[in-house]
C-alpha cells in the first residue's frame, strides 16, 4: 500500500488522509494541510489495487462514516468525513 | 458548470484521467471501479447530479452548479446520496439492510419534455431539458398501457 508522507512543522497529531487522486476535494484539503504546514499522510485510494481499496473501504465503514472522500483521520480517533475546512483545523488544534 | 476556473480544471483533468484509465468519465470524487455495470450511476452527468442540484445548488463533486452559486462564483461540498451499497458492494447485504432500514428502492419513470418530445428514463424529470433548456415543469409522465387484441 503506496502511503505518501508530507513533512511540516506541526507534528503533534497523527493526520490520516484517504483520497482520490481525481478529486477537487480532496485536492483542496492536501492543500489546506500543506498551507497550514501539518504533518500528515495520505493514500490516494483509487491508485491502490483492488484488495487494498476493499480495506482502506472497510476501515472507512467501521469508523462509521459515509463511504466518501476525503477521509481525514486524527490520531486514529477523530474521523471527519468530506472537505470540513473548519472541523480540520479544530480537530488538529489550529 | 463551476466557475472556479482551477477547481474547474481539477475536476476536468480528474475526469480525463477516469476516461483513459476506465474508459468512461466516471466521477472524479468518487471510487470507480473500472466495471461499466457497476459504475454507471457515476459516470459523469451522474444519476444524482439533477437532486444535488435541485436540493444544494451544486453537484457532489460541484463540477455543476446551478445559476446562483455560479454568479456567486461559490460551491460547497456536499452529503453522498449514493447508496452504500453501490460505494460498497463487498459490503455484507445483510449488514447493509440491518444498517438502513430506511434504505428503500426507486423506481424509475418515463418522462418526455411537453415542448421538444426529449424522452428520459429515470426516477424523476431532469432539472433542465438538455435539448430545448425547459425546465422540469414541463415534463410530463407517459403512462403506457397495452391493449391485447384477441385473434
Amino acid at each position: 500500500m503506496v502511503t505518501v508522507k508530507v513533512e511540516g512543522d506541526k507534528k503533534e497529531h497523527k493526520v490520516l488522509l484517504y483520497a482520490l487522486s481525481t478529486c477537487g476535494w480532496c485536492k483542496k484539503t492536501k492543500e489546506l494541510l500543506k498551507d497550514n504546514k501539518v504533518c500528515f499522510e495520505y493514500i490516494d485510494v483509487d491508485l491502490l489495487k483492488a484488495d487494498e481499496r476493499k480495506t482502506i473501504l472497510e476501515d472507512i465503514h467501521k469508523r462509521n462514516v459515509p463511504i466518501g472522500f476525503p477521509v481525514i483521520i486524527v490520531d486514529d480517533t477523530k474521523v471527519i468525513s468530506g472537505y470540513q475546512p473548519e472541523k480540520i483545523k479544530e480537530a488538529i488544534g489550529l | 458548470m463551476n466557475s472556479d476556473q482551477k477547481f474547474l480544471n481539477d475536476l476536468i483533468e480528474g475526469l480525463k484521467t477516469n476516461e483513459e484509465r476506465f474508459g468512461y468519465p466516471s466521477c472524479p470524487c468518487r471510487l470507480g471501479t473500472g466495471v461499466y455495470e457497476q459504475d454507471r450511476d457515476i459516470i459523469c452527468p451522474c444519476d444524482y447530479r439533477d437532486p444535488d442540484v435541485l436540493e444544494y445548488g451544486v453537484c457532489y463533486c460541484s463540477f455543476f452548479v446551478n445559476k446562483k452559486l455560479f454568479e456567486a462564483g461559490q460551491s460547497i461540498p456536499i452529503p453522498e446520496r449514493r447508496p452504500i451499497e453501490k460505494s460498497f458492494p463487498e459490503l455484507n447485504k445483510k449488514e447493509v439492510e440491518e444498517k438502513l432500514p430506511e434504505l428503500k428502492t426507486t423506481e424509475r419513470k418515463l418522462f418526455y419534455c411537453k415542448q421538444c418530445g426529449y424522452t428520459v428514463f429515470r426516477e424523476e424529470p431532469p432539472y433542465i431539458c438538455p435539448i430545448c433548456k425547459a425546465k422540469k415543469e414541463y415534463f410530463s409522465e407517459i403512462n403506457l398501457s397495452i391493449l391485447l387484441k384477441s385473434k
